[in-house]
């Protein structure tokens, strides 16, 4: 058990209540980096499947967009090609990239090492939760190689169709696609445990809740979310897979196929979409919030200041989470539902807002007379602010019942969702690679570079998704692999959609450069120290970048303050790392702190 | 979708009223020493939290399940299955386990390593009688022509009992490790832990097979998947 030297009386910490529990300590080169245990070789095993798998989710995009932009031209994508394609991109983006990247590829790396943990509670079962993780990649990818290729049901999977000839994959392809699901789930329970329990039981002494860096409220909250909803993806993919091998009729209604009456009878497909929003919804919530963590801290660190109300922003945190559960059929406006259960739906969607917009005017608050330094961890954050705004906006017209339905299933529907759940959070998690990458590697990456990656994505996706309103609101539809001379497009829409292909290739190929800075800075980078961007929190304060096992050294550090102590007037530095003592800061410094609203 | 929008409810009232407590009176802002007023985590062990962590996520699951179930429910292809009379004694079977299992934790507090075998033992017998139960009121059913894709009520009435039958199965691989450490320690206070998570979980068990059993066969609810007729 650790002891701890008191600087004065007032300073002292009470011993550990709960004895450290001895880390396991792996002896050969395939234990430490294979099955390795550690939270952080986990976090990184996440990251590199994770992006891995969405490269190619992104090289699908640009073969969608060849087919959209130039109808014809390439005609080996074929109508089948072009829905698996769709499918595909949309699952791996939405499940394999965003939710893997950032709760098991943030959560485990920052977890442990910002509440003053050596490790996850479980390190066994947070290995195992990746292998599974991997599993489930694996069976996904064995998809696209079975005879009918993966599915082509979108990546909502809706039955009947899901299962039924004459989608693509309607047979190998959705099996694997459910079996890989349910893996997905199994595997990521695994995870979402160990990140709540540690949250909760492993915080170092002195980090109390309201301590903790909004980081981890928003991985933690998600955490839950996920843990609560992917069971009713486990559900419809169950159900789903029943029905389709034993001949159950969950979903699928009677019906007849091909001219033949098939076997199903009374089958309810609505159930299927009530299931799968069930879970869709507060998906990309367990997207959001910890996008929501991340860029307060960006924020915060890179403007040098305290946070503008934290106690709102966790408040703000858990109310988005807790209504994220009640606007599902949002998602399902066009079924044909009873107009006061829109009504319902369609006032919790737009209450959402409110919490939202209190985050929202947080962080532009913390950026008010901030000393803002535009690095480009910082560039990413204030452009994700935008970006999240724009989105949310398009999501208001959304919302609302009578605007939907003209508009669903146009390519605004597209827009919106990739401007506030697709580029919002994936701007995140490039500012938040650029932020950590330090810690995680002891080099920095390369600025010029990363600024030029920044304005061609920032930039770029604009330029992409910002034209796509305007198709949605002629309505062009969704998911169509060619619209061709259909009297009510003009011409123009082509040209904007040859536009919309162009910047779609540029703004890919500037992630190229992304790759090619991440290998580049990890050999030749310039080295960064422990501290390069003056941060507070614990991660930063560790005695050894790259953290070594065990994190800490021989004793966990103890916290005395939140996260957010920058900016403090009469210090040498302008920040006090959350692991400083009250007597280690001159007192001149704490008489003109200008830091007391809540 | 109202089964469970009551149970994230309930859930999502706990959280808040733990987070209120966290914030109320809590100035984030001001540096502390960490002395007394600065709370440390409970010193509970990591892995109860988990437990009860993961009773909520099956928790959710089950109540995801049944409501499915209340919605399919009212389509016009809905034809009860016969009611197993078996059904009466895998119930006291899963509450003997129960029961057992809780001695067997009163045994631990006691300290007397024989009567924790024993519940132990007792418990895991039982539970796999019931599982037993449960195999033979399937081939029951399949005899009597109710097979899972034979009509929707049957289809639930397979997926509830195998979901549940899984979980007790996974039960029983945590109750096969507190056996082993029972046999090889003779100290009870060791395997407290190990034996009171079983226990809280085999009650859990119990409560959702409860739940589930009343959805079967009661029709109070008017949600009845099996008919009066018995089996």
């Amino acid at each position: 058990m650790a002891t701890h030297v008191a600087h004065d009386e007032t300073d002292f910490a009470p011993p550990a209540e709960v004895a450290e529990v001895p880390l396991y300590h792996p002896k050969t080169f395939i234990g430490k980096y294979i099955w390795s245990q550690d939270a952080k070789i986990i976090a990184i095993q996440y990251a590199v499947t994770a992006i891995g798998i969405g490269l190619v989710a992104l090289v699908f995009s640009w073969l969608m967009r060849l087919q959209l932009g130039f109808p014809g031209r390439f005609d080996w994508i074929t109508p089948t090609t072009y829905l698996q394609l769709v499918s595909m991109h949309g699952m791996i983006m939405v499940i394999y990239l965003l939710t893997a990247l950032f709760l098991g590829g943030f959560g485990n790396y920052l977890i442990p090492l910002m509440v003053g943990a050596r490790d996850m509670v479980f390190p066994y079962v947070n290995m195992l939760s990746y292998w599974i993780y991997l599993l489930a990649v694996v069976l996904l990818v064995v998809s696209f190689f079975v005879p009918g290729g993966p599915t082509g049901a979108g990546w909502t999977l809706y039955p009947p169709q899901a299962i039924l000839d004459g989608t693509p994959g309607s047979h190998f392809g959705i099996l694997l696609m459910l079996v890989s699901l349910a893996v997905f789930v199994i595997g990521f329970t695994m995870g979402g445990l160990n990140y709540v329990v540690t949250v909760l039981q492993a915080r170092t002494r002195g980090m109390t809740l309201m301590r903790l860096p909004l980081t981890v409220w928003g991985i933690f909250m998600a955490t839950i979310l996920a843990l609560l909803a992917f069971p009713a993806l486990f559900v419809s993919a169950i159900m789903m897979f029943l029905d389709l091998t034993l001949g159950t009729s969950f979903f699928m209604p009677a019906l007849v196929s091909k001219g033949q009456q098939l076997n199903y009878s009374g089958g309810n497909p609505l159930l299927f979409q009530h299931l799968f929003w069930f879970f869709g919804h507060p998906e990309v919530y367990i997207v959001a919030l910890p996008a929501f963590g991340i860029v307060s801290d960006l924020i915060a660190t890179h403007a040098r200041k305290n946070i503008f109300g934290y106690r709102m922003m966790v408040w703000a945190i858990l109310i988005i989470g807790g209504l994220s559960f009640v606007v599902w059929a949002h998602h399902m406006y066009v079924s044909g539902m009873h107009p006061y259960f829109g009504f319902f739906f369609a006032t919790t969607t737009l209450v959402i807002a409110v919490p939202t917009a209190i985050k929202v005017y947080n962080w532009v608050l913390t950026l008010w007379r901030g000393n803002i330094r535009l690095t480009v961890p910082m560039l990413f954050a204030i452009a994700f602010v935008f970006t999240f705004v724009n989105g949310g906006l398009s999501g208001l017209f959304l919302g609302n019942v009578v605007v939907d339905l003209p508009l669903s299933d146009t390519m605004f529907v597209v827009a919106h969702f990739h401007m506030v759940m697709g580029i919002a959070p994936v701007l995140v998690v490039f500012g938040a690679i650029y932020h950590w990458y330090p810690k995680i590697t002891g080099r920095m990456l390369d600025e010029p570079l990363g600024k030029v990656h920044f304005w061609i994505t920032f930039v770029g996706t604009y330029a992409i998704f910002y034209p796509m309103h305007y198709l949605g609101f002629m309505g062009i539809p969704r998911r169509y692999y060619a619209i061709g001379g259909t009297s009510f497009i003009p011409d123009s829409a082509h040209l904007l959609n040859v536009w919309i292909s162009l910047a779609a290739f540029v703004v890919g190929a500037a992630q190229m450069a992304f790759l090619y800075n991440l290998v580049h800075s990890y050999f030749r980078g310039k080295p960064s120290g422990g501290n390069p961007w003056h941060s507070t929190t614990l991660e930063w304060q560790t005695p050894q970048t790259p953290p070594t096992h065990g994190n800490f050294g021989k004793e966990l550090p103890v916290v005395y303050r939140w996260a957010y102590d920058y900016g403090i007037p009469g210090l040498k530095t302008d920040f006090i790392p959350q692991n400083v003592p009250p007597a280690d800061v001159p007192a001149e410094a704490w008489a003109r702190t200008p830091h007391h609203e809540g | 979708m109202t089964i469970a929008l009551a149970f994230l409810t309930v859930l999502m009232a706990v959280i808040v009223v733990w987070l209120l407590r966290q914030t109320v009176n809590v100035q984030p802002w001001q540096a502390q020493p960490a002395g007394v007023e600065v709370s440390v985590p409970a010193p509970r062990p990591a892995i109860q939290t988990a437990l009860w962590v993961f009773l909520c996520v099956a928790t959710s699951l089950f109540v995801l399940f049944v409501s499915a179930y209340s919605m399919r429910l009212g389509l016009a292809d809905w034809t009860p299955l016969p009611r197993p009379r078996l059904l009466t004694l895998n119930t006291a079977l899963l509450v003997g386990a129960s029961l057992a299992m809780q001695w067997a934790v009163h045994a631990a507090r006691r300290g007397e390593p024989a009567d924790l075998r024993r519940g132990l033992a007792t418990g895991g017998l039982l539970t796999v009688g019931f599982l037993a139960g449960q195999l033979a009121v399937w081939m029951q059913l399949d005899d009597a022509g109710w097979f899972v894709s034979t009509s929707a009520a049957s289809a639930f009435f397979y997926l509830f009992t195998a979901v549940h039958g899984l979980h007790v199965l996974g039960g029983l691989v945590a109750w096969a490790r507190a056996w082993k450490r029972a046999w090889r320690d003779p100290d009870p206070s060791r395997i407290r832990l190990a034996v009171q998570l079983c226990a809280t979980y085999w009650h859990f068990l119990l409560v959702v097979w409860v739940a589930l059993y009343a959805l079967l066969v009661s029709d109070v609810l008017g949600l009845a998947i099996c008919s009066s007729t018995p089996l």
